[in-house]
């Protein structure tokens, strides 16, 4: 079973590398761009089939060190 | 005064802590491994070093947060035990839940490496007896994540309870504007825990102790902690 966890700012948190890639790609011409916010993907093999016990061990990575849940969301799908 | 550095794999100024703690207690501190289970028998002291604990991979200080050794740390932190934590070491702290809040990546995405002033906020903890309330000393910065970022709630809960160890200032004491070098939060440099035995900091006081090297104004944390 695979699954892909995206990790995210929470709103209002600065994102300085997202501003410096909104302003790059401003600079490149790129048109359009209201805003761009970093983030993270980890894609995960996993050897279970089970797709609850799946969720529960990914939600269990991420509250223990896939997401700093202080600044930080995340999102888990099983693909 | 039993002093202990944590060594993880990554952290590369563990040399300069041990040369501070021996210069002030007399006896060279011993290293302790991440992967231990335990600290040795009657540490007082426990000092988490700087550097780049696993390459600071996924986030700085997070997996070095998790380490075996923490368990240990933390339990010695909830005795009253005395844990120090120095830039990359203030990082695992805050990852390790030791500390509330987050380093993030400086304001302006450069690394910082420079002299810089700071405020000591309160002078009658163990780790700054040595000082005066509001003195202003010059320690060295290196950093590129040291903005210190944490939820209303927690930052008014830091300043009502006086747990702002140190905050970033100019030469004259004064606070903000191009004072502080990273965007960090009311100009914080370093916390305490609710109980003051626990401190991180982003500065390097360990490498101000010798006037060899530019100042001494680092010695006075060093000199409280062996009064503590």
């Amino acid at each position: 079973m695979k699954a892909r966890v995206t990790v995210t700012l929470k709103n209002g948190v600065l994102d300085p590398q997202g501003k410096a890639i909104e302003g790059a790609l401003k600079s490149f011409g790129i048109e359009g761009v209201d805003s761009v916010r970093q983030g993270k993907v980890f894609d995960i093999e996993l050897s279970t089939t089970d797709r609850a016990k799946a969720e529960t061990l990914l939600k269990a990575a991420c509250e223990k060190l896939l997401a700093n849940t202080v600044v930080e969301n995340y999102r888990v799908e099983i693909i | 005064m039993k002093a202990v550095v944590v060594l993880f794999p990554g952290s590369n100024r563990e040399g300069d802590a041990v040369r501070a703690l021996e210069m002030a207690t007399g006896k060279k501190p011993q290293i302790v491994w991440h992967a231990e289970k335990e600290l040795p028998a009657g540490t007082d002291l426990v000092l988490l070093p700087g550097g780049f604990s696993y390459g600071d991979y996924l986030r700085c200080g997070a997996i070095a947060g998790r380490a075996t050794i923490m368990d240990a740390v933390r339990a010695h932190a909830a005795r009253g035990g005395l844990v120090l934590g120095i830039c990359n070491g203030f990082q695992i702290l805050c990852e390790g839940g030791l500390l509330p809040g987050v380093l993030m990546r400086n304001k302006d995405l450069r690394f910082i490496c420079k002299m810089q002033h700071l405020r000591v906020e309160r002078a009658d903890t163990d780790y700054t007896r040595a000082y005066t309330k509001n003195q202003v000393i010059k320690v060295a910065i290196a950093h590129g994540e040291g903005n210190y970022e944490a939820d209303e709630e927690t930052i008014k809960r830091l300043e009502g309870d006086g747990r702002v160890a140190f905050r970033y200032c100019d030469e004259k004491g004064v606070v903000g504007g191009l004072a502080n070098p990273n965007g960090s939060t009311n100009d914080i440099a370093g916390i305490y825990s609710d109980k003051r035995n626990v401190l991180g900091m982003m500065p390097h006081p360990e490498n101000l102790i010798d006037p060899l090297v530019g100042g001494i104004d680092g010695a006075g944390l060093f000199k409280s902690l062996v009064a503590a």
